[in-house]
Parts: C-alpha cells; structure tokens; sequence
C-alpha cells in the first residue's frame, strides 16, 4: 500500500520505528497530487515542492538526534481554504479574495505548527462556503476522486477529495451545515464536526457565526480524534469557545454498550433506498453486538432546513458585508462614487450564490420582516435543540443517515438551488443544536459510491461520539 | 403664539480605557500616525473575531451608575449595519433592544437658574469608526482612511426629551462634562472627539402643534451645543411661519442637519439616514453580558461625591460662596481634594478657598501646570494658613513663605511642611508680640533717622514711612500698622 493511503496513526507508527521518513510521505503525497490533481482539483494551493520537502528533512534530522516531535509528527496536512494561513493565499474560494494574504494565522494552524504538523496546501470550496458540491468555487469545481463524473460534496469537497484520493493524509475543514460530514461521505472518508465552540472559529473565515465549526476530514475515526485533540480547546480570541477542558479519547473501540437513539423523523420520504437499507444494516449489527437501539423523535427536525437557511444567510449577509473593496479584496475599476464602488466590487468578485445567500440574509433582517423570519427561526432553532436534549435523556448516541443520497452527478442540481438546499437536510440539525457529529462510511450504492452514516452526541459529549464511532467502525470493517 | 422647545440630546463618550473595546490595540489618539493602532480584528479582517475589554464595560458600569441609571442584568451586542469607508467590517457592533442600562438623570441648570433634572433614556456602550480623511485642497484627490479609532470603547448617552432651552444644553453637557472627567471614566477632550453631542430639536406651541423634529449633528463644543440650539430654535420658528409644516404631517420626517460652527447655522445634510434600515440583529461572536446585583453594589459603593452634589456641600458645610464653589468643583475633581485637603489642615475653609482660587490658580495658569503637579502640596500650603489662623505669622508673611517655597521648588528643594516653620523661623516671620523689643526698635530707628523726626515735626506725616521700614528690618514678624501707630506715639511724646 502506498504511503499515501496510511492513515495518521499508521504513518506515525512507521515514523516512529523509523520504517519511513517524513520526506518519504511528502514525495508520496506530492507524488500522488501530480497523479491525480489535474482530475480531481481538490486544491487551490500547494505549497512549493522544495519548501515542503525541507520541512520534512528538518522533522527527520530531529527525529534522527533524538529531538521530541509534536503529536503530528511532521506530517502534510490539507487545509480548508477559508481557515487562515499567515503569508498563504487565503481565498474562500472566492474572487473577492483572490489575491489575499492573511497577516495571521486561524489558532488552529498555530496549534497544527506547535504540534509539527506540516501546512501541504489550501483546499477548494464552495465560495465562502456557501454550497453542497464545491461546484460554486471561483477555481473551478472539485471532483469527487471516487468517480470523477460526481460531486464531491461540500462545502469542504476540496479537502474530502484530497483526503479519499490519496492527496493528504488528513485535512481540516469548516462544517456550518454539514459541510464537513456530507462531502466525507460522499467521498467515503471519516468527517468530525465537533460540539460548537469546541474548536476556536479566530481566523476561520465567517459563513454563519453562530453555526460555523471546523471540523476534520480522515481515513479513520481514531485519526479524526487525534486531530481533534491537537486543535481543540478554549481560545481567549474566540468569545464563543467552550471553556472545559477536551477530554481524551480512546483509540481503539472497546466492548461497552450503547444506547443508540433512531429517529423516525430521518427515515421518510425523500431518503433513498439504499442509503435507507446501509443504515439499517448498521444498525443491525449493533443489535448483533448487543447495543441498544431505541426509537426516538426529534418533530421540530422537520423545520430544520428553513430554520438553516434563514439563520445562515441572515448571519452571512452580514459576515460578507466586510467585503467592500475599500481595504483590501477585490476592488472594481470603476470605482465612480463610494456606492458605485462598493457595488461593483461585490458584484464583479461574488458568485451566483453567495449573491443569493446575502440577498435573502438581508431579507429575512430587514425592517418589518425580522420578526416573521429572522427571530422566529431563532425560536426554532432553540426548540430544535431541546428535541434533542430530550432524545439524549434516554440514548446515548443518536444514528441517522448524513444525507438523502450517496453522490451525485456534477451540474445535476447546479441549476436547481431549492433541490440542492435539500440535500442539507439531515446534516443541519446538528449546527442548529451545536452538537458533536461524525459520519463515517457504512456502504456503497450499486454504481460504486459511499454511503455514510451520521453518529450524533450530546453537546460536549465528544467522548461518546468517539466512543460509538470506534464501535460502528470496526464492526462494519469485521462485517 | 408662544412656543417651548424641546430638546434632547445624544452624547457620544470615549472611554479611557488602555485597550480598544473588542481588541488589544492602544486606545490613543494618534492623528499623525494614521493606521498604527491597528490589527486583524479592528480592521474587520477575514476570520477575525472581537473579544469584550472587559475594563470598558466596568468604566461604563460606572458612568451609568453615576447618571443615576438601572443597570440590565442581561445585555447583549448587536450589530448595526450599513456601509461607510470608516466602518472596516459593514457593522458596528452596539447595543439595541436591551442597552445595558437606562433611566437615570442627571442635573442642569435652566436659563431661568433652577435645577432640571434630565432624565436619561439609556446608555449603551458600541465602537467608535474611523475617521474618513477627505482632500481639503479642492483639488480632489483621493480620500483616505485613519483606522487608528476604529474600536475605541464609545458610551452613547441618550437623554429623553426634557431639555427647554440652549442654555440648559450647554449646562446638560457641562455637568455631564464635570461628572464624567470626575468619575474619570474619560478626558472628554472635545477637540480630539472624545465627547460629542447631537441634540434633537422641534417647538411645541401652545394649542398642541409642534414642528418636526430636527437632529442636529457634530456639537463639539459647549459654546456650539447652545448656539446650534439657539440658531435651531429661530430658524424652526420662521420656517413654521413660512410653511405651516409641521410634525405628524403627510410626508413630514425626522431631519438631519449639520452644524457649520464657521458660519454658525446648522445645514440640512445630504442622505436621509432615516431611510436607512440598520438590520440589528444580535452578534454571533460575542456572548451575552450578565451584571449581578452584587457586581451593581460593589460599584455603587465606591462611586465618588458627585461634582453637583459636592458644590453644594462646600457651600452648606463649608460656607463657600456659590462662586466659589463652582470655581472649585469646576476646576475638576484633584483640585476639589487638593481644596478639602488646605481647608482640613489650616481649619478655615474661607481662606483656603481665596488661596487655592487666587493664589494657587493664578501659579498653576502661570506655570502651565495640573494641581497633581503643582509645588506646593496641600497640606503644606495648609501648614502655612494654619500659622495664619493662629496668628503665628501675617496675611503678609503668608504670601513671602509662599513665594519662598515656590522658589524652593524651582531650585529644586523639598517643600515639605517642616519647611515651612524653617522659613518663618530663618526670615524671621514670626509676629512679635514683645512689646520691649519692639519699643527698643523704634527708639534705635528714631534716633537714627533726625532728618524724619524733623520732617514728621514739621508736619510730614509720611516721612514716619522711613522709620517704619527700619523697624520692620529689625523686627519682621512685627505687624506693620501697629508699628506705625506706636512710632507716631513715640514721636508724639507720649
Ligand atoms: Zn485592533
């Protein structure tokens, strides 16, 4: 197998017992980006061959004298290019940031360098991530590395592709709607979005404030909470990150049984058939191996995709309101007036949905209509979440699938905004209500693509979530 | 017919804070280095995020609990969007429905000379924005942006509508003024724009009508607050005149007009920002602020004397004059202590307050400097009108130990109140009330002056003036008039 389809604990351990180098993974990652890049476009940056690979060296040279390394060991991390990197391009994916360079770094790319990890590259994305496909990308779309003719997913397509395709061992990316979880699904990859606040938003570029999380795209589970535990954790610059302390995970399931709540609410129609028959499937086999599998309802749920996009746009028209042309980004050349600048910069350098996105942000704000949408989906949203506390009072867990379907076909929904909003739909509720939430993958369609399934917890409960997801994980991989 | 105006005003204060509101850059005014108090989050960055300074929200606890204000045990950020060069991310972050505080009052002073007491609607704390910098020359070069402000901790105060008249602004305005650098939450240097006012305008005549209300915008100075109202107040009467227009008609909305203090009027200003719909809605990156009630106490309980209510005390408990008072508390509030501090040390309250409203204000103009950094402390200056009270030493000599001591300052020697009996014993200063020491003086002085004694015989009463000055070389803690009136005794024969 090649290095670079190790996990990150694999490829620790060959580090460590000195059967490989940290150059070796880099030339192999590097290797494989060239193979498969030109297909897939799962990056907008990668670093420079001769920087990347003198990084790696110096992690060898200290490995070699006998030097303490940090957890990640010297090795290639894809970054999510909304997530801010000091001296690298940063774009969202987005002409309106084409050119720019963040003077700082996100607290978790200073966590990712204080623990040795090495920056490989910036990954595609929906713009500013407003999309499921990571078709709405200012440089061009990612395809999904498991069958080229299909979406990725999204918004953080870019980094599940690299991820499945063999590009990076692991990545990080930013999940406001599902936009961690449903692209590794599609791709066939592990996504983690942990509860919210767990991991600082300084320097995660804004989509919706009070829903946008990082999370990470893996080979496996273990590695997901290996990541996590690196970059998790309270950030005096983020108001709004948790103050407790991360707890510590297990690497390897163990033999404790778990109360797994189903709820009926995720299973009607619209669900597709296999994806239905691969969640029931799993779980059986937690039935087999002595779980607990215990109906639940979750009635708000069904309001959770209205709920999304009006909190979500009316949070991100006024995140984008910052782009302006006046500072930094895109500035038109036909500036005219102040108005006729700001207008025409936001009108030559934002794409078709993140146009759409602000204007109904800024409709469900504005005066005489705040009330009926804006502070009404506000209510939702709490009523949402105390399902959800009530559900955890008799589970431990909650399973239901991440999305309706597996993949599907590039441009098949591009000219159908309403169609591809409701792709979000199982995906959402878990930023709606903060919680922790995984999908892992769980089976393939007939036509060959992953189908993932979604392992939800309650709010700060990552140890549950880690816990339930060692189990489902390997036994789907003893199946 | 005959009109009221009512006028209410919106008062925007910086916080002398060390730090911006939601980020740790320096809160300083700095016009010559425009963007060098700057970082990702007051430049509204990608990805960047504000975290509370949790010293601005204490001084603006403070402020509000000195305006007599409830505190809100719950508050929240909201954020104010509209677009402007200034405003680095499209919003300002601020406080809507729930300000952190509200109803309270603060005293003015009607043209009539009564107290009012205002009432303040609320106070809720925001950023401030930048400053626009627009080519002057006329030649149209480009405009600029100085971020240096942007994220400076600003108090807006909003009174209710109870103000009557453009005096009682500018009083409104000054008491607050007084109140603000008292509790010393900020210098309110108007000329560096850390305080600023808007006042809301209309006339309510008689028979119920009133005319439609006018913001009047960039009041920068006391002076300007009442002469934009003054102006106001005639140009909304002749205006009703005029048109007949008036609040409540079809198409009649709230105007914003600008002061031109060059031309002293106020001009209707381009733009309706009425139009504008502001979209407030509760910012996703901060949290929530609670106040407990214990937190409220803890305050309260170390608030300062209030500057009206301490004139009023130097007047009842002191026996100051009204003037004098004023000039006292008006001098701020280290200038009132440092007045308490002399009249407890020398126990005449009516002297120290001629000494420190004469004397020592007259040095401190004279040598540019704050009562902090004036030579003479006041419990040496205290010393030296105790000695006066107990008639140690004379009004006169009071004011040589005074010079004395300054000039011991300026050469740089301690001035301490040991000092100060040194000088009166060193100079001599010390009233002489042995009477045999004083007669020996005269007797000497006379015998060694036969030219005055002839010329006092002769009838030159003023030729004693030469004695005089013998004696008082001789003896100087002797009391001038009282060595006259013996001289002449002597001379006299009697
Ligand atoms: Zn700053």
């Amino acid at each position: 197998m090649s290095l670079a389809e190790l996990t990150v604990t694999e490829l620790i351990d060959r580090l460590v017992n000195g059967t490989t180098t940290n150059v070796e993974i880099v030339k192999a990652v590097l290797e494989r980006i060239r193979e498969v890049e030109g297909a897939v476009n799962a990056f907008i940056t990668v670093r420079p061959e001769d920087e990347l690979l003198a990084e790696a060296k110096a992690y060898d040279d200290k490995r070699q004298a006998g030097e303490a390394i940090g957890p990640l060991q010297g090795l290639p991390i894809a970054i999510k290019d909304s997530i801010c990197t000091k001296g690298l391009l940063t774009t969202a994916a987005s002409k309106m940031l084409g050119e720019f360079v963040p003077p700082f770094d996100a607290t978790v790319i200073a966590r990712i360098r204080q623990a040795d990890g090495i920056l490989l590259g910036k990954t595609n994305t929906d713009e500013f991530s407003m999309g499921s496909t990571t078709e709405n990308s200012a440089f061009g779309v990612t395809r999904n590395p498991r069958n080229l003719d299909y979406v990725p997913g999204g918004s953080s397509g870019g980094s599940a592709a690299a991820v499945a395709a063999g590009e990076a061992p692991i990545a990080l990316g930013a999940d406001t709607g599902g936009s961690v979880r449903q692209p590794a699904a599609y791709c066939g990859i592990v996504g983690l979005k942990p509860t919210y606040g767990r991991i600082s938003r300084f320097g995660l570029i804004a989509y919706a404030s009070s829903l946008d999380q990082i999370g990470v795209c893996s080979r496996d589970v273990a590695d997901a909470f290996l990541m996590l535990s690196v970059i998790a954790g309270h950030d005096p610059h983020d108001s709004t990150s948790l103050g407790t302390p991360v707890p510590t995970f297990p690497k390897k399931a163990d033999s404790a049984s778990l109360r797994v709540g189903v709820p009926d609410e995720y299973f009607g129609a619209g669900l597709d058939d296999e994806v239905r028959a691969a969640i029931q499937r799993t779980l059986d086999l937690m039935k087999g191996q002595g779980h607990t599998v215990v109906p639940i309802s979750l009635p708000n749920s069904k309001y959770s995709l209205p709920t999304y996009y009006i909190i979500a746009t009316a949070e991100a028209s006024s995140n984008l309101a910052r782009y302006d042309g006046v500072q930094y980004g895109h500035r038109t050349s036909q500036p005219g007036g102040l108005i006729d600048m700001v207008t025409n910069s936001r009108t030559e350098a934002f794409g078709d949905e993140v146009k759409r996105r602000i204007m109904l942000g800024n409709y469900v704000l504005s005066g005489g209509y705040h009330d009926q949408y804006y502070l009404k989906a506000c209510k939702v949203r709490r009523l949402i979440a105390d399902d959800f506390s009530r559900a955890f009072e008799q589970c431990d867990v909650i399973v239901h699938p991440i999305a309706p379907s597996a993949a599907f076909r590039l441009g098949e929904k591009t000219g159908d905004p309403l169609t591809m909003y409701l792709t979000d739909i199982y995906s959402v509720t878990a930023n709606l209500a903060g919680l922790p939430a995984l999908t892992l993958p769980c089976g393939t369609t007939k036509d060959g693509l992953p189908i993932g399934v979604q392992v939800v917890a309650a709010t700060e409960q990552e140890e549950t979530l880690c816990r339930a997801s060692l189990a489902i994980e390997k036994l789907l991989r003893e199946e | 017919m005959n009109y009221t105006p009512i006028i209410g005003l919106e008062v925007h204060v910086q916080l002398l804070t060390k730090t911006k509101i939601f980020c740790g850059c320096p809160n300083k005014f700095n016009p010559e280095h425009p963007n060098t108090q700057t970082c990702p989050v007051c430049l509204g960055m990608p990805g960047s995020l504000p975290v509370m300074n949790e010293e601005a929200f204490r001084l603006s606890l403070i402020t509000a609990l000195a305006l007599n204000c409830e505190i809100a045990p719950f508050t929240k950020w909201d954020r104010k969007q509209y677009y402007y060069p200034d405003l680095p991310k499209g919003y300002q972050i601020s406080q809507y429905d729930l300000p952190f505080s509200h109803s309270g009052w603060l005293e003015a002073t009607t043209a009539e000379g009564d107290l009012r007491k205002v009432r303040i609607r609320r106070a809720h704390l925001e950023e401030d924005a930048g400053k626009n910098i627009h080519d002057e020359s006329g030649r149209g070069g480009d405009s600029q942006v100085d971020l240096n402000r942007a994220g400076t901790p600003l108090l807006e105060i909003v009174t209710e509508p109870d103000i009557r008249s453009a005096v009682e602004s500018k009083s409104f305005l000054e008491e607050l003024y007084l109140l603000l650098t008292f509790i010393g939450v900020s210098d309110c240097n108007m000329q560096e724009g850390s305080l600023r006012c808007d006042a809301n305008v209309n006339l309510k005549f008689d028979d119920g009508i009133a005319t439609p209300i006018v913001e009047v915008k960039n009041l920068n100075t006391f002076r300007g607050v009442e002469a934009a109202v003054d102006f106001e107040i005639q140009r909304q009467l002749d205006e009703f005149q005029k048109t007949g227009r008036k609040l409540g008609d079809p198409g009649v909305e709230k105007e914003t007009r600008g002061w031109d203090a060059q031309r002293n009027i106020t001009l209707a200003q381009r733009g309706k920002e009425e139009a504008a719909d502001y979209r407030y809605f509760p910012d996703p990156d901060l949290l929530p602020v609670t106040v407990s009630a214990h937190v409220v106490a803890e305050i309260k309980s170390h608030l300062c004397e209030p500057p009206s209510q301490r004139k009023r005390r130097f007047q009842k408990e002191m026996a100051l004059s009204e003037y004098d008072a004023d000039v006292i508390v008006n001098r701020g509030r280290e200038f009132a202590d440092y007045f308490e501090l002399v009249a407890s040390t020398c126990d005449d309250a009516k002297q120290a307050a001629n000494w420190v409203t004469q004397d020592v204000l007259r040095e401190m103009n004279d040598r540019r400097l704050n009562v902090e950094e004036f030579p003479i402390g006041a419990e040496v200056l205290g010393t030296v009108l105790k000695r006066v009270s107990e008639k140690t030493i004379t009004i006169k000599s009071a004011r040589e130990v005074f010079v004395a001591l300054l000039e011991d300052a300026d050469e740089d020697r301690e001035v301490t109140v040991s000092r100060v009996d040194h000088l009166i014993d060193d100079r001599g200063l010390k009233v002489v009330s042995d009477t045999g020491a004083l007669d020996a003086a005269i007797a000497a002085a006379v015998a060694e002056s036969p030219k005055a004694v002839e010329d006092f015989n002769a009838g030159k009463q003023q030729a004693v003036g030469a004695i005089i000055g013998k004696v008082m070389k001789q003896v100087r803690g002797a009391d001038p008039k009282q060595v006259r009136e013996q001289i002449i005794a002597h001379l006299s024969g009697n």
